[in-house]
Order: C-alpha cells, then sequence, then structure tokens
C-alpha cells in the first residue's frame, strides 16, 4: 500500500492510525505538533495530517484516554484540538494551514464549557 | 420574488435546486460542506489523486449527473458553501460561515440536511481506531486515507459490504465484517426489497465479493467488544451460534444505519412520530415533504431512503415549494415523483428490518460503559439516576439529571442508545420515553468562529 509518509511515523502510543492511498498534488504546507514539524498539503484536513503520522489527537478532558475523532463529518465533536494561539478547531473539518501549532496540552475538567 | 432557501447541497438539496430554476427561481443554497455534494456523492478535493470512478463503482454516472447539472447552475442560484446553518426562529436563519456571523430570511424553506450514522455503544467504541463506518468512508472520499490497514466492519447495515469492498480495492485488509441482525431477518425482508432488483442485486454482489476474497463475514453476532489497551487490537464478537471469535485488526468502522439530521427541522417547528422500526423519532410531512407553514423537508434528513430517493424527494419538495407559491408544475411529474419517493422508502423500510437496531443488545449493555462519549456518562449512571427519581422520568429530564446528551455532539452520538435504556429503565415504549429536542446553537459555533467556549 502507497504510504509516503512510512520513513517518518512517529506517535505517542507508537503507531500510526490513518494510511494514505491517494496524494494530494498542491502546495506543500508545514504544520507541528507539540513542536514537532509535520508536512502536509494544502487539501488535507487537520485530522487526516495528525493521524497519519500517529495514533490519536488528544486526551479527553473527563475520562483521560486519547481519542482520535469518530465521525469524521462535523457531527460528533470528538476531534477538537487545541492550538498553541489558543485557539480551538474541529479537525476533521478545518484544513491545515501553514504555522498551525497544534498542542496535545490536556485542559482541566473545569475549563471546557 | 419570494426567497427560497435551500439547506443542504446533498443530491436532495441539488434537486430541489435545479427544479426551481428550471421554474425560473433563484434559490440561496447553504450548505456547511466546502464542496457540493453531501454524504454519499461527496466529491473529493481537486488535487486529491483518487480514482473517484473506480471507488463510485456502479454510481459513478449518477455522482457524475449530479456535479455536472450542480456546476451548471452556479450562476442560477445564491450558493453559500462553508455556511452552517445553527438556528431559525421564525421565517430568519442564523448562519456563520469562516467565524462570521450573519442571518438570512426566507419565504419558503427545504431543509435537505441528510443524515449521520446511527451507532450504540460497545466496549472499548471509545478507542482510538474506531470510526462511524460513514466515516470511515469519508476518510477515503475526501481525505485519501484508509482508516487503519485491517479494519473490521461492525454493526448492522448494507453500507457495511459496500464500505468493505471500497476498503478492499484501495488496499486494505478487510479483518472481519460482523453483523448484529441473523440471516433469518435478511430472509423474511426479501419480497419486499425485491421490488428495488437492482438495489438488491448490488447488495448481494458486494456480499458475494467479500466472501470470494475469503472475509469472514458473520450474521446475527450477539455481542460486539472492541479490545485494546490504548488503541483498537481487534474485535471480539459472540457468533449466533454461541462461539466467541477474537479477530485482531488495527481500526473498526462502526453502524447500525443512519439517522436524519433533524435538528433544525425540529428549531423550524416540524412535528415528530416514533418509529419502532426505524426506533427513532422522525419528522412527520405529508407525501410530499411540507412539515410547516413554509417548511419543507427531503432527502435522508426527513426519511431514510438512500441518494435515489434523496433526488426524487428533493424534486417533489421544490414541486411542492412551486405548487404553494401558484407556479404551475405538470401534476404527472409529481406524481411520478411521489411514486419513486414511496417506493425507495418502502424499500428502505425493508432494509430496517434485514438490518435491524439491536435493541435488546443495547437494552442490556453493561452498567460500566460509557454512553456519552462528550461527558463520559456511563449507561449505569443513567439507570440509577433514573432510579433515584420518584416520578417517572422522560429523556429531557434524564439528560438535565446526567448530562447525557448535554455535551458538544447533543445527543446525535449517544441520542439513539440512550432512549433504550431509558424505555427500559421506565419499563416504557419508545414513544413514552421522550424525545431529545434540539437546541440552538446545532452545533458548537462560538468555537467554530476561533473564540472560547
Ligand atoms: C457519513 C455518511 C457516508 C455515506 N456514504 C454513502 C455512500 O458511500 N454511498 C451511499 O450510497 N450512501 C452513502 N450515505 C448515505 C447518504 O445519506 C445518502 O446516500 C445521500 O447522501 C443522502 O442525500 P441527502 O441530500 O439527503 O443528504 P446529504 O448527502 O447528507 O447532504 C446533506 C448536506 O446538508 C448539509 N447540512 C446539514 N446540516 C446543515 C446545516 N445546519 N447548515 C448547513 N448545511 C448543513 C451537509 O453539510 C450536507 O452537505 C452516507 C451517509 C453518511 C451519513
Ligand atoms: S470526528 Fe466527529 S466532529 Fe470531527
Amino acid at each position: 500500500m502507497p504510504d509516503h509518509r512510512s520513513g517518518q511515523m512517529r506517535d505517542t502510543v507508537g503507531r500510526v492510525q490513518f494510511h494514505r492511498v491517494a496524494q494530494h498534488a498542491s502546495r506543500p504546507v508545514s504544520i507541528s505538533f507539540d513542536g514537532e514539524v509535520i508536512a502536509t498539503r494544502e487539501g488535507e484536513s487537520l485530522l487526516a495530517a495528525l493521524l497519519t503520522t500517529r495514533g490519536s489527537l488528544r486526551q479527553h478532558e473527563f475520562d483521560g484516554g486519547r481519542r482520535a475523532g469518530f465521525c469524521l463529518m462535523g457531527a460528533c465533536q470528538d476531534c477538537w484540538v487545541e492550538l498553541a494561539d489558543g485557539r480551538r478547531l474541529r479537525a476533521c473539518t478545518t484544513l491545515v494551514e501553514d504555522g498551525m501549532a497544534v498542542v496535545s496540552q490536556v485542559r482541566q475538567k473545569g475549563d471546557v464549557a | 420574488m419570494s426567497s427560497v432557501v435551500i439547506v443542504g447541497a446533498g443530491p436532495a438539496g441539488i434537486r430541489a435546486a435545479c427544479t426551481l430554476v428550471e421554474h425560473g427561481l433563484r434559490p440561496i443554497v447553504i450548505d456547511e460542506a466546502r464542496l457540493a455534494g453531501g454524504q454519499g456523492y461527496r466529491r473529493p478535493p481537486p488535487a486529491l489523486s483518487l480514482d473517484i470512478k473506480r471507488l463510485m463503482g456502479s454510481e459513478y454516472g449518477k455522482y457524475e449527473a449530479l456535479h455536472r447539472d450542480f456546476d451548471a447552475l452556479h450562476d442560477k442560484i445564491d450558493y453559500r458553501p462553508r455556511t452552517l446553518v445553527w438556528a431559525i426562529d421564525g421565517n430568519m436563519l442564523y448562519l456563520i460561515s469562516d467565524g462570521r456571523p450573519s442571518t438570512q430570511t426566507f419565504d419558503k424553506l427545504i431543509l435537505a440536511t441528510g443524515a449521520m450514522d446511527k451507532v450504540a455503544p460497545l466496549p472499548g467504541a471509545t478507542l482510538p481506531g474506531v470510526f462511524t463506518l460513514g466515516g470511515a468512508q469519508i476518510a477515503l472520499k475526501d481525505q485519501g486515507c484508509l482508516i487503519g490497514r485491517h479494519v473490521a466492519f461492525v454493526g448492522s447495515s448494507p453500507l457495511l459490504t459496500l464500505a468493505a469492498k471500497q476498503y478492499r480495492q484501495m488496499g486494505a485488509e478487510i479483518a472481519l465484517i460482523a453483523d448484529t441482525t441473523p440471516l433469518k431477518n435478511k430472509i423474511r425482508e426479501l419480497p419486499t426489497l425485491a421490488k428495488s432488483p437492482r438495489t438488491l442485486m448490488r447488495g448481494i454482489a458486494y456480499q458475494a465479493q467479500a466472501l470470494a476474497s475469503g472475509t469472514p463475514i458473520l450474521s446475527g453476532v450477539t455481542s460486539i467488544a472492541i479490545e485494546g489497551a490504548t488503541r483498537v487490537e481487534g474485535v471480539r464478537v459472540t457468533t449466533a451460534s454461541g462461539r466467541e471469535r477474537t479477530i485482531a485488526c488495527d481500526a473498526v468502522a462502526l453502524g447500525y444505519g443512519l439517522k436524519p439530521e433533524t435538528q433544525l427541522a425540529d428549531l423550524a417547528g416540524a412535528r415528530f412520530a416514533y418509529d419502532a422500526l426505524f426506533n427513532l423519532w422522525l419528522p412527520v410531512t405529508d407525501a410530499d415533504g411540507r412539515a410547516a407553514d413554509n417548511l419543507y423537508l427531503a432527502g435522508d434528513g426527513a426519511a431514510i431512503g438512500g441518494a435515489d430517493a434523496a433526488e426524487a424527494s428533493g424534486a417533489l419538495a421544490a414541486c411542492a415549494v412551486l405548487t404553494d407559491l401558484q407556479i404551475a408544475v405538470p401534476i404527472s411529474t409529481m406524481q411520478g415523483l411521489r411514486r419513486t419517493v414511496s417506493r425507495l422508502r418502502a424499500f428502505q423500510r425493508g432494509l430496517a428490518g434485514a438490518f435491524a437496531w439491536p435493541r435488546h443488545m443495547i437494552r442490556q449493555l453493561p452498567d460500566d460503559l460509557t454512553l456519552c462519549r462528550c461527558e463520559d456518562v456511563s449507561v449505569g449512571d443513567v439507570r440509577t439516576a433514573m432510579r433515584r427519581e420518584f416520578a417517572p422520568v422522560e429523556i429531557n429530564r434524564v439528560k438535565a439529571i446526567t448530562r447525557c446528551g448535554m455535551g458538544r455532539c447533543q445527543g446525535r452520538v449517544c441520542g439513539p442508545a440512550l432512549q433504550e435504556i431509558v424505555a427500559e429503565a421506565a419499563h416504557c415504549s419508545g414513544t413514552a420515553a421522550g424525545r431529545l429536542r434540539g437546541q440552538a446553537p446545532i452545533k458548537p459555533i462560538a468555537l467554530a468562529a476561533g473564540s472560547e467556549p
């Protein structure tokens, strides 16, 4: 199976979740996750960019478990991630933009509306 | 000229727009997605090297025609992609687009908001690597990604074998297809399903291809659990004959059919009735899609019918709008559309029997299982809360006490299962258990606008 990123996979739980089988023939876009630079392409969703390089997106606020999204269509709200600049984004419906710096830091229970 | 607004640019919304334009109107088409097409006919981003023709298979012709017809409308409609309708009040729609709020009034409103996967909690269902069945298809069509390399397709839905076929085509190994509905139920529905022979044959072909490729297909499994410590490592099922089997995999696609996205219809004043076959509260419409004054529903958001029914019901709802605006529509056109819609929806009711919601399995889920993924409420939390109340309680009261259904997804994910748990604990029918009410904003908009929740 073609997978252009197999060389640079690394992940908190040791496994990449998504496997790319079609390529975006578009401009390179650079984002980061906890400081680690991730090379992506314009048109990729933030969720796909993250899950092709790791096994999950975030830690759940309440149960502490890892989460990697669920519906992938903007309905379940399981895939919200936080950026270093404080923005919170729904990863499955947001496209990557240069400089997006995702942080996996856990918010405390009381922080979330 | 009256302003007609269509929400949703899937097959239903697109055909509604085409019909209105043919009669000289210029509708506003609002769609949350970046590209038109909705879920089933989702269009990959232009730069993605995906062979969509191969992926769509026998449905490619319809896919292509729908997109071609929509593209031809571009200067004849007011199309607003990437725009969410998050509330409705009277004849006012509240919108948000790229974080910018606005409003839009309407004289006639067609809601073609589609559906999402109907799911039920399983042990291990919150592990990374478990996705909805529709989500598995979206990962492929929208992003050119597989959700895993060895994927198990579980639940009960005709789309299990369709998605498995698409995944196999794209290089995934199919670890397992496990369906909770026994084979005998499928055989019982054959006479109804045989009324749409083409669709039935397609379903049988997918099943045969899966078998031929050596994929284990289990019908009538009586339990499903997802195994793994921090990620999906396997699926454990109890087969119809009572044997336990554990099959290794690295991702799970889960689905029990579809449920309409009805929050906007609720806010716009539609009435709902409990449907004991789908085990869902569905909006009530007349044969043409009229749900209330100036409110029309079409596609899977009105009643699950699949893409063909969505196209026909979208055109039909537009005909109803035209008729109500005193614009003549040939009666034969409307009669033809009504026949198509009712035939396809009857077929879908047959499917709902052949791929049934596993009501009894869900009602017996263990106490320690997570029911609400957003607020981390367990099945036992709901049962305990209900036991503590002195008076009989219905679902909205349960939501207020436990927060189940109150989280960011607004009960879209846990709603159908919560309904069963409440009905079981209260020893009442689905109708008496009550209906989770939709609330504005129907999705977390402040967050989408880039501000804090
Ligand atoms: C995830 C998923 C995957 C599917 N995949 C397939 C498949 O591969 N093959 C198949 O035959 N069928 C598939 N289906 C079934 C599908 O529901 C129908 O085939 C068909 O797409 C229904 O058409 P529709 O026009 O009613 O709704 P949809 O196609 O779902 O379109 C609804 C549109 O409304 C928009 N919308 C909803 N709410 C709002 C709002 N508040 N504001 C603005 N816009 C809104 C959505 O963004 C969407 O674009 C899938 C369904 C789902 C849920
Ligand atoms: S995965 Fe469900 S909203 Fe993103």
